[in-house]
């Protein structure tokens, strides 16, 4: 008994020796959009197992969703404000980006802008989502829930200041990502796509991590601020765990980013995974693999190492367009091709990217914005092209797309159009400002090289348009005999019309939360075609910016 | 003869290619998760040599996040392999025919 | 002395491990050999002054995520499990050697091209300071909830994802397939079979016979 109570006592003194922990100042301001999302899509995941008829009605579903990422959208006006104002002389405010939670989250004009567009592709997807969920049969709330948290995942990645919450940022983007492509269990397609994206995402992740530890065992901190403060300071005496860290942080975004000789998953797993799925991984998924790799690469190693791997982001840059622009040519399906036409996007905001300057950085910020809509509302027309089944893909299947749903078709041709960088479309003013920012950094040889892989390109996406517009299943099954005497007309013309229809399928709907998305996206592809400012203005304000903690 | 840190950074290496090798020749998903779970050990164990080198915790604190990532990661691809196999028939002769190639 | 016996015994149990884990046919024996390099890393750790997580590694790796491996395994059944196949990742093999040789390679040039690989700043805020009245334990437990804060409680996101997708994946649905090769008429199924990229064939898509069972095998 005498013991115990020496125990005790002897506890409690050690509790008294322990100091009081000194946590890191919070400013919990900088937090409110990424709490918006993540917390939002918590509270969806808690609602509905206490209220089964919420998760049950779709609507509400995706109206919540939609909710919470302009939730998140409207949170981000007062930040960017704070960031952007100046204080007049003598003026005591806060303003300017600034840094919290023990430096490891950057707010600045770059996190701000990257949130937006990751919430708007939340948004997007998810309203292309509602019907395809609702046909296919596939409810509950979980892939809204699990759309917000891998946006939350962006989001991270766009303000992390320390490599570990850049990895975990990427960690729950992706897991959740991974899932989504497997949701649909009837389709094996769906889950084998699952498991390759999961399979090569581990191994991307595992090269990325590698790359962290090199470069901590080089610099001796996993922050940013920490690292590029050492590197501005300090001469390595030799910088070979540096330059490998460096080049294994780059295979892990190459990976998310598709970059080439990273890309090969990108068409098997854009062509297996549900299409509003694609639809977000094509733009969440990669405005948030630039996200991570613009801040670490532009804000850690630019001082000291950028000679080092701009050469390397030259090179990936340019194989990256060609060879996104030359195998999307001979694809069949039209999902394939897009995802290799994606792969060709990825290697222009590379080029915004290595120009390393901040040009370049709010060329590629614009790339990026215009993208983000381009590509979602084009995945949003095949979801509704794939109909029930999610399987009519290939080029075939949109012959004779103008005369079905001449509306579908324009919408599609504007998209395709501004991928191509036709002007009059956003596309056109990314691929313009892209390459004016590697004019500008004198590296002719990516402009030119980014201009042949546009006009590449461009055949491309004339090739889809003219099987919607030009090609036509009446033409496929022949015409009718002129000699025939009016009866026999008649029967061959309803023989000839049962014939198309059992090669074009099911009738096309156009379900509105879907038309919503895409008439968004596309006021968007077209506003910014004709006034650019409405976008530039904020990429050229987004620009990246690390500010220590406390400063 | 003293153990460096680059002994244990080359052992850390060597793990780390034995499961390159191993996730790109296997065919079974189980055993390339098990070879990233190798490459994440040999991450591990460069993260507390430079941590024990460098003397600073830092490091060792990575490799709980590796941790937990490591676990997410193994448990959503477990359960895509589950959702795989449950669409699959029981083994058949004809099917082994198929995977000898 | 010791130091040195301790370094190669324990480098030869990672190794052997490791090349069981890839060589074994067997996926029980693979996760067997697993958990032999787990313990090697362990030990590793231990002699590296990382005793908490040498503990943590043996608990948490050894303990749950083999053991998840196993559970897995023998739900399926091993002769299921051994006959999984998502085809491989490299068209052929001495690529795949080639390319972990470049790892390889390129890893260790670049660690031993100096003299001093390891050229980070010690630290003296948080230094690793041996002896009982600083465990490493309490100093990983002051870090996680200062320096790596953010990070600690943004892991919470992602076991919530681990869960939520868990689950989802691993229910159980009734209805129909909609496979491309079941849902579509014979023409297009044909098409679409050739144009399906060889990494994703699996047994299952080759014959219609074998999808209809999968389905009947699924919907009970």
């Amino acid at each position: 008994m005498n013991n115990l109570l020496h125990l005790s006592q002897s506890v409690l003194a050690q509790n008294e020796a322990i100091p009081q922990l000194p946590t890191p100042e919070i400013a919990w301001s900088a937090f409110i959009p990424l709490l918006i999302l993540a917390v939002g899509g918590l509270l969806l995941l808690t609602f509905t197992s206490l209220m089964p008829a919420f998760a049950k009605s779709s609507w509400a579903l995706t109206g919540y969703t939609v909710a919470v990422a302009i939730g998140t959208i409207v949170a981000c006006i007062p930040l960017w404000n704070r960031v952007q104002r100046v204080c007049e002389a003598g003026e005591v405010c806060q303003a300017g980006a600034f840094s919290t939670a023990a430096g490891a989250w950057g707010v600045d004009g770059f996190s701000i802008f990257l949130t937006i567009l990751m919430a708007a592709s939340v948004a997007l997807a998810a309203l292309v989502m509602h019907d395809y969920l609702e046909t296919e049969g596939l409810t509950g709330p979980e892939p809204y829930v699990l759309l917000m948290l891998s946006a939350s995942g962006g989001v991270i990645m766009a303000s992390a200041n320390d490599l570990i919450v850049v990895f975990i940022g990427l960690e729950i983007l992706s897991i959740a990502v991974y899932v989504l492509a497997g949701m649909h269990l009837l389709r094996l397609a769906s889950q084998e796509a699952a498991v390759k994206y999961l399979v090569l995402g581990a191994f991307a992740s595992a090269f990325f991590l590698y790359g962290i530890s090199m470069v901590y065992g080089a610099t001796g901190s996993t922050s940013l601020i920490d690292i590029q403060g050492f590197l501005a300071t300090n001469v390595l005496t030799s910088n070979g765990t540096l330059l490998a860290g460096i080049a294994m942080l780059l295979i892990g975004f190459g990976f998310k980013i598709a970059a080439v000789p990273f890309h090969a998953w990108t068409p098997d797993v854009y062509q297996g995974a549900p299409s509003p799925v694609v639809a977000y991984m094509a733009s969440g998924v990669k405005v948030a693999g630039f996200a991570g790799l613009m801040r670490v690469f532009l804000l850690a190693f630019t001082d000291y190492a950028a000679d080092d791997w701009r050469p390397v982001m030259l090179v990936l840059a340019i194989a990256t367009m060609a060879v996104g622009a030359v195998l999307a040519i001979v694809q069949t399906d039209v999902k394939r091709t897009l995802a290799y036409s994606s792969i060709s996007h990825a290697g222009f905001i590379m080029v915004g990217v290595h120009a390393a300057s901040d040009v370049g950085v709010s060329a590629a910020l614009f790339y990026l914005a215009a993208y983000t809509f381009i590509v979602a509302g084009s995945f949003g027309v095949i979801t509704l092209v794939g109909r029930k089944g999610d399987n009519l893909h290939a080029l075939s299947d949109y012959h004779g797309l103008s005369r079905r749903r001449p509306m579908l078709a324009v919408v599609f041709t504007i998209f395709l159009l501004a991928q191509a960088g036709v002007p009059l479309t956003s596309g056109f003013f990314a691929k313009f400002y892209v390459i004016r920012a590697a004019v500008e950094g004198e590296s002719y040889v990516l402009a030119i090289a980014a201009m042949i892989t546009a006009v590449i390109g461009a055949f491309l996406y004339l090739r889809i348009i003219v099987a919607m517009f030009m090609s036509d299943p009446l033409d496929d099954h022949g015409e009718i005999d002129a000699n025939l005497s009016d009866e026999e007309a008649a029967a061959a013309r309803i023989e000839l019309r049962d014939k198309v229809t059992a090669a074009e399928g099911p009738p096309i709907r156009i379900p509105t939360l879907a038309a919503v998305s895409i008439g968004l996206a596309l006021l968007v592809t077209v506003a910014v075609g004709f006034l650019p400012g409405l976008v530039s203005g904020f990429a050229n304000d987004a620009l990246p910016q690390l500010v220590a903690a406390g400063s | 003869m003293e153990i460096t840190a680059n002994w244990y950074l080359i052992l850390s290496a060597v793990l780390f290619s034995i499961g390159v090798v191993g996730l790109l020749i296997r065919r079974n998903p189980l055993v390339m998760f098990m070879c990233v779970e190798l490459m994440l050990n040999a991450v591990n164990l460069s993260f507390v040599t430079f941590s024990n080198a460098l003397n600073d915790v830092g490091g060792q604190v990575a490799v709980f996040f590796v941790l937990v990532v490591a676990a997410a990661e193994v448990v959503v691809g477990l359960a895509v392999i589950v959702a795989i196999m449950r669409r699959r028939p029981t083994a058949t002769a004809d099917d082994l025919s198929v995977l000898a190639g | 002395m010791v130091d040195i016996i301790v370094f190669v015994v324990s480098a030869a149990i990672i190794l052997t491990g490791a090349i069981g884990v890839i060589a074994a046919r067997n996926p029980v024996h693979s996760a067997l050999m697993l958990v032999m390099t787990l313990f090697g890393v362990a030990v590793q750790f231990v002699a590296q002054e990382a005793h908490f997580l040498a503990a943590v590694q043996v608990i948490v790796y050894a303990g749950a995520i083999v053991i998840l491996f196993l559970f897995v395994i023998m739900l399926l059944g091993v002769d299921k499990a051994e006959e999984l196949d998502v085809g491989r990742l490299t068209a052929q093999r001495p690529m795949a050697f080639l390319a972990g040789a470049g790892v390889l390679a390129s890893v260790l040039v670049s660690l031993l091209a100096g003299d001093e690989s390891i050229t980070g700043a010690r630290e003296v805020g948080r230094a690793i300071i041996g002896g009982e009245d600083e465990a490493d334990f309490r100093q990983i437990g002051r870090l996680l909830f200062t320096d790596y804060v953010l990070a600690f409680e943004l892991t919470a996101i992602l076991l919530t994802i681990a869960v939520v997708g868990a689950v989802m994946l691993a229910r159980r649905v009734r209805g129909e397939a909609v496979d491309a090769d079941t849902y579509l008429p014979e023409q297009a199924r044909r098409r679409r079979i050739r144009e399906t990229p060889v990494l994703l064939r699996t047994p299952v898509v080759e014959t219609s016979d074998d999808m209809a069972e999968a389905n009947s095998g699924g919907g009970e």
